[in-house]
């Protein structure tokens, strides 16, 4: 199918599997996310979350097809990125890195809550919380209108927690965003997403998280434990 | 020109070449893939020293093998790559010794920067000084692909066809640099000038420009010092290179 650049429609997965050494990691997998939507994907570790991204970028192998509206913007959030510290690199280097940046370093810091100053720091000195929020600030430097944001919630305290899902409400108004966004985190689902779709492999659910999220369906998405877990309690 | 300004030329620029493209490698382990590489080279240097060729030549067929078996390998299987890299080495290694008269081993081993004719320096310095433009001209994308595959991806970058020329810049570097310090040591060619660099550098132009100098610092004086001493080039380079990362270590931020 293809997108039209004027559709409510900015992507389109039909079908999608994703196979590692002969083993479907990814099958059945079928969605659609208009504009404006927060789309959280919600599932256990290893239920293909990543792998699901990774397909999204074009960065692995897979069958079906993955259909983005036409000059649509995308910023990625990673969740870690492991040897980004490993280089000297300050904080006004790593937006340099940015191929099509809109803003400068200073700038968007401001817009994430960050004093600008900060731009002339060594990424390695940053704390968890300002790393994080360096990588929104990134992202967000490309004036995106997609966001894929990888775990938000990882590696941050309770109280730095708190005040992502308000910066990021406060994007998702401000600037017109579109977001899609890998979770393992049910607080997450419930505060920012408008849809939810759970993944474990295969689609479980989709649909609003009030509706969707039923003990059932919770109990299908992470399987035996949650049953293990329950049966022990009793 | 005499030979010496030859091998001052030839080994500066590929000093040069490889601390700048070591300076992406570091920051991915990427540095100790050279490693292994240039154990393969071995056998090509042997052929290479038979039929009176210049090293760097008879070396790059067997370092473009390498890559491209690594390039292939990373994409279509996760075979654990020490079990792979000891392969490979005892392989390059044992051909090297089958074919190689044992009185030219010491070329192989140590490299022979000493002995560069104005064919063989210009050669180095012209492919040298084209790794270091694409490099330069590809420094930003390489960086961010070497930070995150996905990163690169949502900005555009075509990250496979990025990581099949970054393989191959490292081939080129590492059949350069067993003209200057053999088959054994090409790891510290692109290892060490990075490693010291980032001991003091506060940015990446810093990082970059300071792991050059520090290539072609190491290069001069190890020619110089071989020139002075008769010991062998390859050896006195890598130690040089070793004392600016001694000195540098207890700045480091």
């Amino acid at each position: 199918m293809t997108i039209e650049p004027d559709d409510d429609i900015v992507l389109q997965v039909s079908d999608l599997e994703v196979v590692f050494e002969g083993r479907a990691v990814l099958s059945d997998l079928t969605f659609s996310v208009a504009r404006g939507e927060i789309l959280t994907i919600l599932g256990p570790n290893g239920a293909g979350k990543t792998v699901l991204l990774r397909s999204l970028l074009g960065i692995v192998p897979y069958h079906g097809t993955i259909t983005w509206q036409p000059g649509l913007r995308i910023g990625y959030v990673p969740q870690r990125l492991p040897y980004i510290r490993n280089m000297p690199l300050s904080v006004a280097d790593f937006f340099e890195l940015k191929t099509d940046a809109t803003s400068d370093a200073p700038a968007m810091l401001d817009t994430v809550g960050l004093p600008p100053e900060l731009a002339g720091h060594r990424i390695g000195d940053l704390s968890s919380g300002q790393f994080q929020r360096v990588l929104i600030a990134w992202a967000l430097a490309g004036d995106p209108d997609l966001l894929l944001f990888d775990e938000p919630t990882a590696g941050v305290d309770v109280r730095g927690t708190e005040t992502v899902y308000t910066l990021l409400s406060r994007l998702y108004r401000e600037r017109n965003l579109t977001m899609l966004v890998v979770t393992h985190d049910l607080a997450v689902v419930h505060r920012l997403s408008s849809t939810v779709l759970c993944l474990n492999r295969k689609p479980v659910c989709h649909g609003p998280p009030l509706d969707i999220l039923t003990p059932e369906n919770l109990q299908r998405l992470y399987g035996t434990e949650v049953k293990f877990y329950e049966h022990e309690h009793e | 020109m005499s030979t010496l300004s030859f091998s001052l030329a030839a080994g500066a620029f590929i000093a040069a070449a490889a601390a700048y493209l070591g300076s992406v490698m570091l920051s991915r382990r990427m540095a100790l893939v050279a490693g292994p590489l240039g154990h393969l080279t071995l056998p090509g240097i042997a052929l290479a020293l038979l039929w009176g060729l210049d090293v760097s030549l008879g070396a790059f067929p067997f370092v473009l093998l390498g890559v491209v078996l690594i390039w292939w390998i990373e994409a279509r299987t996760r075979l654990p790559m020490e079990a792979l890299t000891a392969l490979v080495f005892a392989a390059g290694v044992a051909i090297a010794f089958l074919l190689l008269p044992i009185e030219q081993a010491e070329t192989a081993l140590v490299g022979d920067i000493m002995q560069t004719g104005a064919g063989d320096a210009a050669l180095s310095v012209a492919v040298s000084l084209t790794v270091v433009l694409v490099v330069r001209h590809t420094y930003r994308k390489l960086v961010l692909t070497t930070i995150s595959e996905e990163l690169s991806a949502a900005e555009g970058i075509d990250v496979k066809r990025y990581n099949l020329m970054y393989l191959l810049l490292i081939a080129v570097v590492v059949a350069l640099g067993v003209k200057v310090v053999g088959g054994l040591l090409t790891a510290a060619l692109v290892a060490v000038p990075p490693a010291a660099a980032r001991n003091v550098a506060h940015n990446l132009r810093q990082y970059a420009h300071g792991a050059m100098a520090i290539g072609v610092m190491s290069a001069l004086a190890g020619v110089l010092l071989s020139h002075l001493t008769d010991l062998p080039a390859g050896p006195l380079i890598v130690l040089v290179s070793i004392t600016f990362f001694v000195i540098s270590f207890p700045f480091t931020r």
